[in-house]
């Protein structure tokens, strides 16, 4: 469990990124920060693993205070990805996932054989085990450090923006890929995007922030979608604009067993299962993709 | 011919040898070289890797090296040499001086041409300044450190003709006595000599500011377009796990 408890952070510019922001994340669970850039979200998760201290307030990590903590003692027990992967582009795949268990002493080979599993954990062939990063692809860099992120099994996995340069079809693909790995893996996962879509997919929690990590609305995506709490979250959500509300287009001949949704401006959103003209009732969960919102993904670009 | 008596000279066995020799005299150019370079790095360096990794003190760097460039070293030489005497260690103090500049120069610019990400997450998954510094920065800065050390070897080289001044030898005697008895093959053998031992050394720096750029930057990004050519569809990207054992 992570708490953040009245936390503020004022930059030596003075910007006030994170005004005092209190919030409690649950373990095992995928909480995901969301909001435009500049609201505070990327300082906040980088508060979790003190690259950033704050002006004041506190945060603890199974109830002990992190401040009291040294950083990179912290730093080794928590996974951390970003956005671009970081990988040392001097170092090959292998290496760079077994980075933190051979600074923490851990055998060459016991940390080898290790970050092998973890290259299959993540989707990678081993063959790419002794590449350079620069010979990977975007999506393949992101696996990487994800992998790397894994590499001392830690609790708490900080997410920063980690499929925010790769192109769609490979984010979706990432996506599915961390979905899964999560329900294998069950770690604390704080993952903090700007893309709505990308947080609704994978979020357990969702918090909508604003501008100074003032947390606008906060809870499951089912929760959210169905009563937005401001107009900012119905307009950051989509649902001011019309963008969630979906009806079926009638003007379209139903094909097979689906049927054409449209937003509230008429354009194409989806299709729904509907066989025989008849859209099924819904006795399927919250995150069943019964809807599949494929123009929307790829909208998104 | 000037040129040809030069080179005749230079290749005449009987010039190779004894107390006038090129060879001793060579040796001689050699060590201050050696020993100015030796001081030059161990003031340079450090302060090079610490600007760099803190980023603090750039403007201190700027207007430091810039200063050191304007001062005459020949006449600083002779300046020094008022309080100290003669000797080694006042040539090899103004030599350092004039070599410290470029090398802190290559090797704060090195640290600062590392990527700003990469040190972050090197940061952030929990390396210490120290691990960042001698297994991020220094690997990816090397080449343009080697390049600081490169130029400075050369102002080095070519500056230490003016031993032969100030009562050592070194290749600069040949330029002194050449022009003193107006025997000007001998002054442009020493000129040839002072340019080849440059050229010389140039080549042995740059061959090793290429050994050392690291695998997997540069050379590496050549062949990435040559690999990811041949796999048309990298097993990978669709994300299915390699189902082994």
């Amino acid at each position: 469990m992570i708490e953040f408890r009245g936390v503020s952070k004022q930059f030596d510019d003075g910007t006030l990124a994170v005004d005092d922001f209190s919030l409690v994340i649950p373990s095992h669970k995928t909480v995901v920060l969301v909001g435009s850039s500049g609201c505070g979200k990327t300082t906040l998760l980088r508060m979790i693993n003190r690259m950033v201290d704050p002006t004041s307030g506190s945060i603890l990590i199974d109830d002990e205070d992190i401040a009291g903590l040294e950083p990179v003692k912290l730093r080794r027990r928590i996974g951390y990805v970003m956005q671009n992967s970081g990988l040392l582009p001097h170092r090959k795949v292998i290496d760079n996932v077994a980075t933190v268990p051979l600074l923490e002493g851990v055998p060459k080979r016991q940390a080898y054989a290790r970050a092998m599993e973890l290259l299959d954990t993540v989707g990678l062939d081993r063959s790419l085990a002794n590449r350079y990063p620069s010979q990977l692809s975007g999506g393949q860099q992101q696996r990487v450090g994800v992998a790397r992120g894994l590499a001392v099994d830690p609790n708490i996995l900080l997410m920063d923006e980690p499929f925010g340069a790769v192109d769609p079809i490979v984010r979706a693909d990432l996506q599915q890929e961390l979905i899964r790995l999560q329900q294998e893996l069950g770690k604390t996962v704080v993952f903090v995007t700007h893309d709505i879509d990308e947080a609704f997919l994978l979020g357990d929690q969702v918090v909508i922030l604003q501008v100074g990590a003032q947390i606008a609305q906060q809870g499951t995506p089912t929760e959210i979608l169905a009563n937005p709490a401001t107009e900012f979250v119905a307009d950051f959500i989509g649902a001011g604009r019309g963008k969630r509300r979906l009806s079926v287009d009638a003007s379209v001949e139903s094909e097979g067993n689906d049927l054409v949704l449209v937003d509230s401006a008429g354009h194409a959103a989806g299709v729904v299962d509907a066989p025989g003209g008849v859209i099924a009732n819904g006795d399927s969960g919250p995150k069943s993709r019964s809807i599949s919102n494929k123009t929307d993904q790829a909208g998104d670009a | 011919m000037l040129f040809a008596a030069a080179l005749a000279f230079i290749f005449d066995p009987a010039n190779l040898l004894g107390e006038k020799g090129i060879l001793p005299r060579l040796m001689d150019h050699l060590l201050y070289t050696g020993l100015s370079l030796g001081a030059a790095l161990l003031v340079g360096i450090p302060i090079g890797l610490l600007i760099g990794h803190t980023g603090k003190g750039k403007n201190f760097v700027i207007a430091l090296t810039g200063s050191f460039r304007a001062l005459p070293t020949f006449g600083l030489l002779l300046f020094i040499i008022l309080f100290t005497g003669l000797g080694l260690g006042p040539l090899v103090f103004v030599l350092a001086i004039l070599a410290i500049p470029p090398i802190i120069a290559g090797a704060y610019s090195g640290l600062d041409s590392v990527n700003r990400e990469t040190i972050d997450a090197a940061r952030a998954i929990g390396m210490t300044e120290w691990q960042i510094l001698g297994k991020v920065e220094i690997p990816l800065a090397l080449p343009l450190i080697l390049g600081g050390v490169r130029s400075a070897t050369l102002q080095i080289i070519a500056t230490a003709t003016i031993a032969g001044y100030v009562g050592l030898t070194g290749l600069g005697r040949f330029l002194i006595e050449g022009l003193a008895l107006h025997d000007y093959t001998l002054a442009f053998a020493g000129a040839i000599l002072v340019a080849a031992l440059a050229l010389v050394a140039d080549g042995i720096l740059a061959l090793i500011q290429r050994l050392v750029v690291p695998h997997g930057v540069s050379r590496g990004m050549a062949r990435t377009t040559t690999r990811s050519s041949r796999r048309t569809a990298p097993s990978a990207l669709t994300g299915a796990p390699l189902t082994e054992g």
